[in-house]
C-alpha cells in the first residue's frame, strides 16, 4: 500500500513537471510573438534547409508539424484549438474544406512568384482561379514493379496486365477505395469519377476477379515491402514509387495507357491562421524557382514550377515516369469530390472486394 | 444505518461515472445508428447490416475470435499451471505481462519485419535449405499475432484461479484413485472455471472487434467488424452505419457476457445449497 502511494505521488510529480515544461516552452514560443508561422504538412514533404533559409530571410520563426492523412488534417483544422497558417491538402480535400468554409482566400498580389507556375496547373476544377490554393507538388497513380521478379515479360502498358495469371499473389494494393476502384474503372476505359452505380458494380466484379493476384491491401507499409522484395507489383502514387526506386534500383514505375489519376497537393491558408501575411510570404518563398527546385530535388515529387524545372537535373525532368508528356497527361484525371453518398458507395464496394480476398 | 448512508454517498461518483461513460455512449451509439448521411431518422442502416456482405463479415469475425480464443486457452492453461508451480512464479508472471506494456502498434510493426520475406524466420529457413515461405498476409499469421497479443489477458485470470486452488485437493483426488486426466477433468477444471471464463471474456470480446492488425498483418485478407467500423467512421464518414455495426457488436458482447456469466451463478447457488 505504501509503495502504491509512493508510485502515485511519483507519477503525479512527473506529470506536473512535464506540464510545467510544456507550459514554459509554449510561453517562449509565443513570446517570439507575432512573427511565428505554423506550417502543417505531410511527413517528409519539405527540405528542412528551406525552412531555415526562410527564417533567416524573413525573421519569421517557423513551427513545423506533420499529418499523415487529408482527413486527419481537416478534422484538426475543423475542431479548432490550432493555429495553422499553412496546410497542404490534396485537391478533393480542398473542395471539402472550401464547402465547410475552412479556408481563407489567397491574395495573388502578394505572391508575385505565382508567374513561375505552369499554367497547366492553375485554374483547375477543384479551385477555379486559385482563390484558395497554390500548387505545391503533383503526381500520378500507377504501377511500380520489379522486372526481375516477374516470370512473364509484362510492362504494364495496360491496367489489364495486372489480371495476368502469372502474377498470382504478387500484387500489393493501397487501402483506398478511390485508387483501387478507379484503377478498375480505368482498365475498362471508364471514368475514375464515375457515379454510375452500374459501372461501379462492373468495376467491383472485375476487381473480385483480381483477388487471386492480390497479396495484400495495405497502407504506407507498401514502400518497405516493395523495397525488401516482398512483392513484385504494387499500385501506388508516383511520389511513393520515387521513394521506393531510390532505395531499390531494380524497381520501375509506369502509368498504364488507359489513363489514371492525376493528383495535386496545394498550399492553403486555413481559417485558423494568425499570421496571414507570413503565410503569403511563405507561399511566395516556396514558389521561388531556386527554392522550388531545391525542394523538388529533396522530396522527389514533381514540381508544378516551370521556372524551377530549368534548374533541375535534366535527367529527372525528361524522365516521363516523373514528368509525363502532355499527351499522357491528357489521359490523367483529377478526382472530383463525389459527395458523401457516392464515396460511401465506393467504400461499400471496396469492402465487398476486400471480403473476396482469401 | 450510518454506514449504509455513507456507503450510498461514496457510490455517487460511481453512478456518475457509469452514467457518463457507459450509459451515455451506448445511448449515443444507438441514436447515431438511426441516422442517415443527412441526419434524418431511418432504419436503412439496419437493413444494410442484414445484407450478405455484413453477415458474412460477422461470421468471419466470430470465427477468427473463436480461433484466437481457443488457441489462447490451449496455450495459457498449461502455461498458467506450470507457472503456478514454479519457485519464482511472480517473476515468470511478470515476464509474460511485460510485453503487454509495449504499444500494440510497435509490436505489430515488429511482426511485419519478423514474418516478412527478408525477415529472420525466412532467413533461417533459407539457410537450412528450405524455400522462402509467404507468412505475412495470411490468416494464419493474423491468428498467431493476435494470440501473442492476447495471451497475457488469458494467462492472468487463469493463473489467479489455479494459484488459489489448494494442491491438497489434487492430491486428495489422486489418493482416492482418480487418474491424472480424471482429476484434471473433474477437479481442477471445474474449480478454475471462473478464471477460464474471465479469460475467455477478456480475449473473445476484444478479438471480435480487432482492426489494424487485420490490415498490417493480414493485409485485409481478414475483414472483421472492427475494420468496417473504422472505415465507416474515418474514410466514409458515415457515422450512422458505423454506429449500427457497433450496436450489433454491443449486442453480441452482452450475449457473450450473459452466456459466460450465467453458469457462474448457477455454480454459486449449487454450492450454496450444499
Amino acid at each position: 500500500m505504501k509503495n502504491l502511494v509512493k508510485a502515485i505521488i511519483a507519477i503525479a510529480i512527473i506529470c506536473a513537471a512535464l506540464m510545467y515544461t510544456v507550459h514554459s516552452l509554449d510561453k517562449t514560443s509565443s513570446k517570439a510573438g507575432a512573427n511565428v508561422l505554423t506550417v502543417y504538412n505531410w511527413g517528409e514533404y519539405i527540405d528542412p534547409a528551406l525552412l531555415k533559409k526562410f527564417e533567416k530571410e524573413t525573421g519569421i520563426h517557423v513551427i513545423y508539424e506533420t499529418f499523415d492523412s487529408n482527413e486527419a488534417m481537416m478534422t484538426k483544422v475543423e475542431q479548432g484549438g490550432t493555429n495553422y497558417d499553412i496546410a497542404v491538402p490534396s485537391e478533393y480535400t480542398i473542395e471539402q474544406m472550401k464547402d465547410k468554409k475552412l479556408l481563407l482566400p489567397v491574395d495573388h498580389q502578394k505572391i508575385p512568384n505565382l508567374k513561375n507556375i505552369d499554367a497547366d496547373f492553375l485554374n483547375l476544377d477543384f479551385d477555379k482561379k486559385n482563390h484558395y490554393s497554390i500548387p505545391y507538388f503533383w503526381g500520378t497513380v500507377g504501377v511500380v514493379y520489379n522486372p526481375n521478379m516477374l516470370t512473364k515479360n509484362l510492362d504494364f502498358s495496360s491496367w489489364n496486365q495486372l489480371w495476368d495469371p502469372s502474377l498470382k499473389g504478387e500484387i500489393l494494393l493501397v487501402d483506398s477505395a478511390r485508387e483501387v476502384l478507379g484503377m478498375s474503372l480505368n482498365s475498362m476505359n471508364l471514368s475514375l469519377n464515375s457515379t454510375d452505380s452500374a459501372e461501379l458494380k462492373k468495376a467491383t466484379d472485375k476487381l473480385i476477379k483480381l483477388s487471386p493476384n492480390v497479396k495484400a491491401v495495405i497502407g504506407d507499409e507498401v514502400t518497405q515491402l516493395m523495397v525488401n522484395g516482398d512483392a513484385a507489383v504494387a499500385l501506388t502514387w508516383s511520389g511513393q514509387a520515387a521513394d521506393m526506386m531510390y532505395d531499390n534500383e531494380e524497381l520501375t514505375y509506369t502509368v498504364p495507357d488507359e489513363g489514371s489519376n492525376l493528383w495535386f497537393d496545394n498550399m492553403v491558408i486555413p481559417k485558423t491562421s494568425k499570421n496571414v501575411d507570413g503565410a503569403h510570404q511563405f507561399i511566395n518563398f516556396m514558389l521561388d524557382p531556386k527554392n522550388a527546385a531545391q525542394n523538388a530535388d529533396y522530396v522527389g515529387y514533381s514540381t508544378p514550377n516551370k521556372a524551377a524545372l530549368k534548374l533541375l537535373d535534366a535527367e529527372v525532368v525528361n524522365d516521363e515516369r516523373y514528368y509525363p508528356s502532355a499527351e499522357v497527361r491528357d489521359n490523367l484525371h483529377v478526382y472530383k469530390d463525389l459527395g458523401k453518398e457516392k464515396i460511401g458507395e465506393y467504400n461499400e464496394l471496396f469492402l465487398k472486394f476486400k471480403m473476396s480476398l482469401q | 444505518m450510518q454506514n449504509k448512508r455513507s456507503g450510498s454517498i461514496t457510490l455517487v461518483p460511481y453512478y456518475v461515472w457509469i452514467a457518463l461513460f457507459v450509459i451515455a455512449p451506448i445511448v449515443l451509439v444507438g441514436y447515431y445508428s438511426l441516422l442517415d448521411l443527412e441526419g434524418n431518422f431511418t432504419l436503412e442502416n439496419y437493413k444494410n447490416f442484414l445484407t450478405p456482405v455484413y453477415l458474412k463479415m460477422t461470421l468471419s469475425s466470430f470465427w477468427y475470435a473463436f480461433l484466437i480464443t481457443t488457441v489462447c486457452l490451449v496455450v495459457s492453461y498449461p502455461a498458467a499451471f506450470i507457472i503456478s508451480r514454479l519457485k519464482n512464479k511472480q517473476l515468470w508472471l511478470m515476464l509474460i505481462i511485460i510485453p503487454s506494456w509495449i504499444n500494440l502498434l510497435l509490436k505489430t510493426y515488429a511482426f511485419i519485419g519478423i514474418l516478412g520475406q527478408s525477415g529472420p524466420i525466412n532467413a533461417f529457413l533459407a539457410s537450412i535449405g528450405f524455400e522462402k515461405q509467404q507468412m505475412l498476409f495470411t490468416s494464419a499469421s493474423f491468428v498467431f499475432v493476435s494470440v501473442y497479443i492476447f495471451i497475457p489477458f488469458m494467462i492472468l485470470p487463469i493463473f489467479n484461479s489455479i494459484d488459489k486452488l489448494s494442491p491438497a485437493l489434487l492430491d486428495a483426488s489422486r489418493d482416492l484413485g482418480a487418474s491424472r486426466l480424471y482429476t484434471l477433468r473433474r477437479v481442477m477444471i471445474p474449480l478454475t472455471m471462473d478464471g477460464i471464463k474471465a479469460g475467455i471474456q477478456a480475449v473473445f470480446i476484444p478479438a471480435l472487434s480487432l482492426f489494424m492488425i487485420t490490415r498490417l498483418i493480414a493485409g485485409n485478407h481478414v475483414i472483421t467488424l472492427g475494420t468496417a467500423i473504422e472505415q465507416q467512421f474515418l474514410v466514409t464518414q458515415n457515422w450512422g452505419m458505423g454506429s449500427t455495426i457497433a450496436v450489433f457488436l454491443i449486442i453480441f458482447m452482452f450475449i457473450i457476457m450473459a452466456f459466460t456469466g450465467e453458469k457462474k451463478k448457477k455454480g454459486a447457488s449449487r454450492r450454496g445449497k450444499n
